[in-house]
Parts: structure tokens; sequence; C-alpha cells
């Protein structure tokens, strides 16, 4: 009977250490730790996140995937900058890079934009990953997604053109399940996934995210093609995300109603929209940068380990 | 008793005539391009907000090549109606080699691309796995190693067992190994099928 933990002591140790970098850090610059519910009577409605569902009292209830709402509820009151270390609920996986129950680091801070969160990411990561890590680097590249694009394919990814995407798919060696009935983003999503996040190589940050992909974020007023959305990747590992904050609460629920008419189009369930959250939206949230990081993902590449459960107490376990 | 065996797998298959990807693991065999082919390995791939995939890398089970592909997660994929089944050697009469259940006496006759070069280390009796696609043989494995005699070597070198130096031997099966140079004919030899290598001389068949 195999009942010892997936994680070394090592390990265990690590995130312990992790953990009180985290709050020292936060503390430091005044960020308000906060914690919100993980059981909540709504959810995400983006039609690639499926929330795990559960009863309560003969209600559904949802395992939250993401602390997002809860904690731009607490912008709308008034709470300043905060931060939350949340373990957070996604129906799917799991594989060497998910577990189904995982740990993410989520802050939100007011008056930033991108580039001054994106530059306290990096502030944090040399905090955390310097000391013990060989694969720090001093030097986080930044890139648009376009020219990611451009560099490993011959896609412009703000140009949706199938057929140019299909041609460069069959001059290519990978083997593509894309076809003419698949949606832009799938294609984009598939190109990144298979072919380019594997050619990634070091830290880098991913901004300027087509807007069709950033449902929460605000779109640039130079292009509205594009959206305020980064992501950060360490060798081709999805790190973090964050935005700009859409704040207009409008625009938000049209957003929320594009998804569920996305969802019924594939089959999946509407998820009713979260009034609070939008109620919370039209009273006001002031101008704010958020990021949301994956803690396990960042100590496996800090550690070298292998797989994601190797970063956890006990992985998943079938 | 068969015929209990045989209603159960037709259930089995009537169940399993396809595989979500959430299914997809290691040792899953599944058609593609009207082809057997068996999952090497399965890795679930997804952005944080985006559509979610499956890379794997399967195998082809009648050629033997490897590829790697990706489904969108959610695709559904024909299982392939794949049996790995201990079978003993009969006989070979030039064109089919001739395989028997031992439970069933049920025989099948694989042809020369199922049994490809596995063909040099048949010797008949041999218990060996017949890979059946639709019950019909794509496949074979010896077992790991198999006791064969030799036929044909260079004149054995006494005393020089320290040396090291191979030969070549040709064996019963007409495989041809690479043996040590005191080995001579009449001599009985383990070889292990995986690697075509010499491993020892056996003390009986």
């Amino acid at each position: 009977m195999s009942w010892r933990p997936d994680a070394s002591i090592g390990m265990l140790h690590m995130r312990a250490a992790w953990l009180k970098q985290i709050r020292t850090f936060f503390d430091a610059r005044n960020v308000l730790e906060v914690e919100t519910p993980i059981l909540a009577p709504t959810t995400v409605t983006d039609p690639h996140i499926d929330s795990l569902k559960c009863r309560f009292r003969h209600r559904d209830y949802y395992l939250q995937t993401s602390p997002e709402f809860h904690m731009k509820r607490l912008l709308a009151a008034g709470s300043g900058p905060i931060y939350q270390i949340s373990r957070v609920l996604r129906d799917d996986g799991p594989g060497r890079l998910h577990n189904p129950e995982f740990t993410l680091l989520e802050w939100y801070r007011p008056g930033f934009d991108q580039a001054r969160l994106m530059q306290e990411i990096y502030e944090l990561l040399a905090r955390l990953c310097e000391p013990e890590s060989a694969n720090w680097d001093q030097n986080i590249a930044v890139i648009s997604y376009r020219d990611l694009f451009g560099k490993y394919t011959d896609i412009d990814p703000l140009e949706e053109d199938m057929t140019a995407f299909l041609a460069w798919c069959d001059s290519s060696d990978h083997e593509c399940p894309i076809d003419t009935t698949d949606s832009w983003d799938t294609a984009l999503n598939w190109a990144l996934s298979i072919v380019i996040q594997p050619q990634m190589k070091g830290l880098c940050f991913v901004k300027d995210y087509p807007a069709d992909q950033a449902a929460l974020a605000k779109v640039s007023t130079e292009d509205p093609r594009i959206s305020r959305r980064f992501e950060l990747y360490a060798d081709g590992i999805e790190i973090a995300n964050g935005f700009e904050e859409l704040t207009d609460a409008k625009e938000q629920r049209r957003h929320f109603e594009r998804d569920n008419r996305q969802r019924r189009l594939y089959g999946q369930e509407p998820i009713a929209i979260d009034e609070q959250f939008l109620a919370a939206l039209e009273h006001g949230i002031p101008d704010t940068s958020g990021v949301a990081l994956g803690l396990d993902r960042l100590l496996l590449w800090s550690s070298d380990v292998k797989s994601i459960r190797r970063t956890m107490t006990f992985g998943w376990q079938e | 008793m068969c015929g209990l065996k045989q209603s159960h797998t037709y259930v089995l298959e009537e169940k399993m005539a396809s595989y979500n990807t959430n299914e997809f693991r290691s040792g899953l065999k599944i058609m593609l391009d009207d082809n057997p082919y068996n999952i090497i390995e399965n890795e679930f791939v997804k952005l944080g907000k985006g559509q979610a995939f499956n890379r794997v890398k399967v195998r082809n089970l009648k050629t033997g090549q490897v590829i790697d592909k990706t489904f969108k997660s959610g695709e559904k994929v024909r299982a392939a109606d794949i049996m790995d089944t201990d079978m003993q050697y009969l006989y070979s009469d030039g064109e089919y080699w001739h395989f028997m259940d031992q439970a069933t006496y049920e025989q099948v006759q694989a042809d020369k691309m199922a049994v490809g070069d596995q063909a040099q280390w048949l010797k008949e009796q041999a218990i060996c796995k017949v890979i059946l696609w639709n019950g019909s043989p794509i496949g074979i494995e010896p077992p790991n190693f198999v006791n064969l005699t030799v036929t044909e070597t260079e004149p054995g070198v006494r005393g020089d067992t320290a040396q090291g130096g191979v030969k070549p031997a040709t064996l019963e099966t007409g495989a041809t190994v690479r043996v040590p140079l005191f080995i001579e004919i009449g001599d009985l030899l383990k070889i292990d099928t995986r690697t075509s290598e010499y491993v020892s001389r056996a003390k009986d068949k």
C-alpha cells in the first residue's frame, strides 16, 4: 500500500519557505492578505474552464476555479491592494503539468498598469527563485503575442485567416487536428501549446494577447484587436496570467453572455451569470491590474522535478 | 466456459466501441485512418484560457511505425479490437506461420507481414504472444529468451575464453548472432530475442 507523500521532505521545506517569503514580500508592500470562499453558487462562464459541481442542501454549488470574482468584490468594497494564496479546482487533466486541485497566488494592484505589475512579478520571482534555482535568469524577455507567433510560425494571430493557417500546418512537420470548423481561437491555442511552447526557453513575458482571448481584460486603446493581457512562461511552461482588469459592468455582461452562447453551441451547460460580481463592477472598482500565478508550477520549474505532483504533499489520486 | 468467455468479450467490444480522449492512457488500442495503433505516451496539454489537447505518441501495430499526434480533448476515437493471446507455434508452410491457442485448440495463420523479423526466433512448440486484430494475427512476440542450437560457425578456439573475441554463428532457425570464439557447432545457446544477443550456453532445450 503506497501511503507516502509525493513531495520530498526537501520540497516541503522549499514550499514552506516560499509561503513565508510571499507573505513577507506583500506585507512589506502593504498588500493585504485575504481569503475568499472555495464553494459558491456561481462560477466562471469561460467555455474552456470546467468547474466541479457539488450539492449542498439540495442545491448546486461550484468549487471555485479562481478567486477572481470574489477578490474583485473586495476591491469594489474599498479593500485596496490584496493578495491570496488560494486552493482552486478545475475539472481537467490530470497530467504532468495539471493537477485538478492546485494553488494559485493571485493579487490585485489598484493604480498599476500591466508594465508595473510585470515588474512586481519579476521582483517576487527574484526573491523566490534566485537563492535556490539554477534556472533563475536575471533577464526576463518581453515579447508580444504577435511577435511570438512571428518567431516560430508563419501565422499572424491578429489576422483571422484559416486558409493561411491550414497551409502553414501542411508545410510544418506537425500533424494538426485543426480544420475549418474550428474557431480561430482554437487554432491559435493549438499552435501555441503544441508547436510554440515546447520551443520557448527561459523566462518570458508574452503580452498584447488578441482581444478575443481576454474576456476579463481591458482592450488596448491603440489597437482594438489586442488586449492588455499578459502571461509569464518559464521554459515554455505557463506560469502566470495577468491583465489590466476590465471594469465596465456592461462590457463584462456581454462577455459572459457570449461565453454562454458558445457553451450552448459546444453542448456545454450554460453557467448562471454572477450578478453579485456584476453589481460590484456597477458600483465601481478602481483601475487595477491583477495576476494569477500557479505556485506549484513555479516550484516545479525552480526545483527541476518532472511532474507537478512532486511539488504537492499528495498529488491527484485515481 | 469458452462460450461464456466469448460472449463476455463481445459485450465489452460493444460497450467500448470508442474512447473519449480523457480515457487515453498508454497501452490503449485505437483506430486511426483504418489502422490499429497502440498509445505509447499521452499528455494532457491545456493553456489556462484555451482549448485542451491530448498530445500522444502512437505505434502502428501493423508496421511498428511511431508517430506524434494531437487530439482536441473531448474528441472520440474508435477503439481497435486488439487481443494479445499466448499461442503455441506449430510450423511454417513457407507462406504462413501457424499458431494454436492451447486452451481452445483454435488455430490461426500469420503471414510474412505479421511475423516479420521475428520469424528467425520461431522454434516449433514455443509459446509466443500473438497480437490479433479483429481475430487475425498482425504481430508476433516470441519469448524474451529462446534456446537454439548452432548449425554453422567457424571452428572453436579452445582456451581463448578470456579474449572476449566474437564470431558469427548461424542457429537452427536461420538467425545469425555474434557469439564468443569457443562456441562450436551443436552447442545450445540462450539468446535474448529483444536484442538478438547471445546470453550464455544453455544446458537443455
